[in-house]
């Protein structure tokens, strides 16, 4: 696994033991921090975008970094939608996208 | 002809940026014109996130951190004009631009800020060799139609170049249904962020193939594949390696340019290497009360140094307006050698106050020292871990020390490990 | 029914169909392809030659000296861009020189005007950055250049103001002749006219054959060019020729009159009537056969390269006939062709009157086109930032006969796209604008017509 913290990009390994992960291969306190998150319950952000009736797209985001497993369940859920403009930044757009808590917010206006 | 204090050239993220800054600066008589329909520039349609950590302190989307500054904009009524394309530009700052609204106008400028970005090396700029069928995209135009207009350019994918353009599509165009048979890069490295070579490539198990070029382009009405081979250490490919790939496909990802063409009309000195102007510390051009800041001036990896460069940009305009610009002291060229392929600034003033230094490395070291001499002595050393050829470096240069530099010009190089110099 | 129907859009077509409709006759324009000039006359290298290459007595020597005589008026009463900017054949060893003696003779033979032959010194007072190694050339100030695929567009789109009909997408699959009637059809669609002319370039010998008089054979000869920026476009002002060789002129360096610089062509026989693929063999031979005759070719510069196929004949010489009962010939127009394309139309026109062709004057022939013209404001919002083009221009384009229907039929008629990005930003952009006035979806904008549609369909509903 490659650290994605900073630049460095540090080449990391993870062992489980019987009290949780031994991270090797880290040069900082924050890669072992990411690699335990990446082996237990890895999260994505998850940017797309959704039709507005007779304009262009507006882009949208999860408020919140999503279970990467859903990512592409939520995808679909936005193939769904169409909105009615106007639409404003922040505006949510799905609530609690598949009971995770996450709501799917705009990130563009569009008028 | 009409007066403006300061005309701003591009209202992306540096044009407005600087415009506010220079507002700040007190500055009132501001005019940014803007040739798309809205401000924001390419931002408008990089909808991934990573935007803002360093400027904001949180992460943002592009059309987020465009909106941020856009509705400072509003907020300080700086008057600007979308659809508006500046056609001349003259070394005593006259502006001309063309728009629906205004037809032909040129404005005298007390100080103009470019500000026009830049754009992608096209496939003609690669001299690819094969066909010309519809299916052959640089990834920002993919971007524009899959994020803006909502349509996909194709299914079946090959991706050449691994900055960070072509790295974003590869995730955009997989999460929106199309399959990434590749991405093919000619360097044995990516110039890609390793946050981007994960989260868009390893998360859907898309082959990075290092080393590799497109020698070949198949199809007559749309692309039905590519041939790619790799490549030896001179960057040639190697026959024997040719390898077909169906695809319906090509995306481009290899470079961006400056789009300094007004810088030219003007007569602005370039810099080769970066493709931009020459500037000073204040991001003067060779041109008087002629300024540069963003990606017209060097291409940035991250959107939070254009605003940044920009701010100083704005600002120091605004003095140049107010005859306040202190370009007093001896003029220092900046020169880079031994791996260190241009600077930003590229010259500097001995009174100038503090000096950030931007520069970019030739290939991938680590443990380095950056080091600054004068000729005589080393008035500035920094060690670093790693630096690679993708990721901008900058150093700090403290107004006393720029006051005792000897000569005309200081060097700025990269001491590699166990090397004497 | 027409009185007469012309295969083939290219300029020889278009230039044929024009000056018939300088007459009282119906004539409508056949075209395999979406757009005019889709063939050799949208890539070749846009040079009005002088006419000193062709053998003496020749059709080509013939046509070549009046075409390029006619050249200037004609580009400019259909508004396209001609240069008379002179051309040069530069020689390096003493052979080149006696082969540049012998092209003097014959262009005098030719009935060229003025040519001289230039010593060293004068050469490089006319042309600095020709290579220090020239010993002498041939100078011939009546060479000139034009925009190839403009001139076609013109032709044809005049030809269609003074009342001629084009059909495109229309590919001829079988020509049948019965009671003085010919009959050509497509799949999907029949012509009928009293006389045929053949002007369908690399495939004329297969549209001749398919009306039962192949006597000839044509074999296309690819030609691959690089094209640089518009910023290196002074590097020369003549069109620089080497001494030619019996492949052809060899390859030339000359500006074009939009202001880049033209390096090519490479010429390699090939039997894929339509493969115009560029390949790295013949950009290599385009870098080292311009880089011995000129210093200082940016190369970095270069936009893009492309290939055309020349129609080469089996007679050496251009094939211009009365093949059948009605049916003409135009054939193996290979290079001086576009030169030579005012004078072959005149030239076959006077062949129709000969096999019986009534020619009454059209008294309502207009030689200019008639021009689309946008709101004024429209040609103020610019499209295409590298070569500032507004979207006026692009509605004149699409509104102008013949109206542009794809991608690469904007960019031929206003260089939307031509320039630095090569329509990387402006693509999109035009792409709307054609869906909007041509009433079709997104989906249906292609980049030259058939399958090569620009998207395959909306996101979230492709499926790879």
């Amino acid at each position: 696994m490659i650290c994605i913290v900073c630049p460095m990009g540090c080449p990391l390994s993870v062992e489980k033991t019987a009290d949780g992960f031994k991270v090797s291969g880290n040069t900082c306190p924050r890669g072992e921090k990411y690699a335990i998150a990446e082996c237990t319950a890895p999260t994505r952000t998850l940017t797309s975008i959704v039709p507005v009736k007779g304009k262009d797209m507006v882009s949208v985001k999860s408020s919140a970094p999503l279970p990467k497993e859903k990512i592409f369940d939520c995808v679909n859920v936005l193939a769904t939608i169409t909105l009615d403009a106007p639409v404003k930044v922040g505006d949510i757009i799905v609530k609690d996208i598949l009971g995770t808590g996450v709501d799917i917010v705009a990130t563009k206006n569009i008028p | 002809m009409k007066h403006v204090d300061i005309v701003i050239i591009g209202g992306g993220p540096a044009g407005m940026a600087a415009a506010v800054s220079a507002y700040k600066a007190g500055i009132r008589d501001i005019l940014i014109l803007e040739r798309d329909q809205h401000l924001g520039g390419i931002l408008q349609q990089c909808i991934h996130n990573g935007f803002g950590l360093h400027h904001f302190g949180e992460e943002l989307t592009g059309p987020e951190y465009a909106w941020r500054y856009e509705e400072e904009v509003q907020k300080l009524n700086i008057p600007y004009k979308l659809g508006a394309m500046v056609t001349d530009l003259t070394a005593d700052r006259k502006v001309t631009y063309i728009s629906e609204e205004d037809g032909e106008v040129t404005l005298d400028a007390g100080a103009v800020i470019l500000a026009m970005g830049c754009r992608e090396r096209s496939r003609g700029a690669l001299n690819i060799p094969g066909v010309r069928p519809a299916g052959i995209y640089t990834a920002g135009t993919a971007q524009r139609f899959v994020n803006i207009k909502g349509y996909m350019p194709g299914k079946n994918i090959v991706i050449l170049g691994s900055g960070d353009i072509g790295l974003i599509m590869a995730r955009r165009m997989t999460l929106e249904g199309a399959k990434v048979q590749a991405v093919c890069e000619l360097m044995p490295y990516s110039g890609g962020l390793n946050r981007n070579i994960v989260q868009c490539l390893n998360d859907f198990n898309i082959p990075l193939r290092l080393s590799h070029t497109v020698v070949q382009i198949h199809g007559k009405d749309r692309v039905t594949g590519v041939t790619i081979a790799k490549v030896d250490e001179n960057r040639q490919p190697i026959e024997s390696t040719r390898e077909f790939i169906e695809c319906d496909t090509l995306l481009l990802s290899c470079g961006l340019l400056p789009e300094n063409e007004l810088t030219k009309c003007a007569g602005i000195t370039l810099d080769r290497v970066t493709g931009g102007a020459v500037c000073d510390s204040y991001r003067q051009t060779s041109a008087k009360g002629i300024f540069s800041c963003g990606n017209v001036l060097h291409v940035h990896d991250l959107v939070d140094f254009v605003s940044e460069e920009a701010e100083l940009a704005g600002a120091s305009a605004a003095a140049y307006v107010r005859g306040e610009l202190s370009t007093n002291g001896r003029v220092i060229a900046v020169n880079p050698t031994g791996g260190v392929r241009y600077t930003v600034p590229q010259m500097l003033y001995t009174e100038g106050g503090d000096v950030k230094l931007f520069f970019r490395v030739a290939d991938i070291y680590n443990n380095v020292t950056v080091r600054v001499s004068d000729g005589n002595n080393i008035i500035f050393e920094k060690k670093r871990k790693k630096v690679a050829p993708g990721e901008m470096e900058s150093i700090a240069l403290k107004a006393d020390i720029l006051k005792n530099i000897n000569g005309d010009n200081i060097t700025v190089t990269l001491i590699k490990e166990g090397e004497k110099a | 029914m027409y009185d007469i129907v012309v295969i083939g859009a290219g300029v020889v077509g278009g230039m044929i169909a024009r000056e018939l409709t300088r007459y009282q006759l119906s004539v409508c324009i056949i075209e395999k392809q979406r757009d005019v000039a889709m063939g050799a006359s949208k890539a070749n290298s846009g040079i009005v030659h002088a006419g000193f290459d062709a053998k003496e007595g020749s059709l080509k020597a013939l046509l070549n000296v009046r075409g390029s005589e006619m050249m200037a008026d004609v580009a400019k009463e259909l508004g396209v861009h001609y240069k008379n900017n002179g051309s040069l054949v530069v020689g390096f060893t003493d052979e080149d020189i006696q082969a540049i003696n012998g092209l003097y003779e014959r262009g005098v033979k030719n009935g060229v005007k003025n040519l001289r032959v230039l010593s060293k010194e004068e050469v490089k007072a006319l042309e600095p950055n020709i290579s220090d190694n020239v010993i002498g050339a041939l100078h011939a100030p009546t060479g000139g250049i034009v925009c190839p695929y403009m001139l076609t567009v013109a032709s044809v789109g005049n030809a269609m103001d003074n009342g001629a009909v084009l059909k495109t997408d229309f590919e001829v699959t079988s020509i049948e002749y019965t009671n003085g009637v010919y009959k050509v059809s497509s799949p999907t669609e029949t012509v009928e006219a009293a006389y045929v002319i053949n002007a369908a370039g690399v495939y004329s010998d297969k549209i001749a054959a398919m009306a039962g008089y192949g006597s000839f054979t044509v074999t296309p000869r690819k030609g691959e060019y690089m094209l640089l920026d518009r910023e290196c476009g002074n590097l020369v002002s003549h069109t620089i020729f080497k001494v030619p060789t019996k492949m052809g002129k060899g390859i030339l360096v000359s500006p074009t009159v939009d202001g880049n610089l033209l390096l090519g062509p490479t010429s390699v026989n090939i039997e894929d009537k339509d493969n115009v693929e560029t390949t790295k063999e013949g950009i290599d031979a385009i870098v080292a056969g311009s880089t011995v005759c000129v210093d200082g070719i940016p190369l970095r510069s270069v936009i893009t390269s492309f290939t055309g196929l020349r129609a080469v004949g089996d007679t050496g010489d251009f094939i211009i006939e009365a093949a059948g009962d009605h049916f003409v010939n135009v054939g193996g127009i290979e290079s001086p062709g576009l030169s030579s394309a005012p004078a072959i139309a005149v030239y076959v026109t006077d062949l129709l009157a000969k096999m019986g062709m009534e020619l009454k004057k059209n008294e309502n022939f207009c030689p200019t086109r008639k021009i689309f013209r946008a709101a004024e404001s429209k040609y103020h919002k610019v499209i295409c930032r590298c070569e500032t083009i507004s979207e006026g221009e692009i509605l004149t384009a699409i509104h102008t006969n013949p109206g542009a229907k794809d991608i690469d039929g904007i960019k031929r008629r206003t260089r939307s796209g031509m320039g630095r990005c090569q329509g990387g930003f402006c693509m999109p952009y035009v792409a709307d604008i054609l869906a909007r006035e041509l009433g079709t979806s997104l989906l249906d904008v292609t980049k030259f017509g058939g399958k090569s549609n620009l998207l395959v369909g909306k996101v979230k509903e492709v499926q790879a």
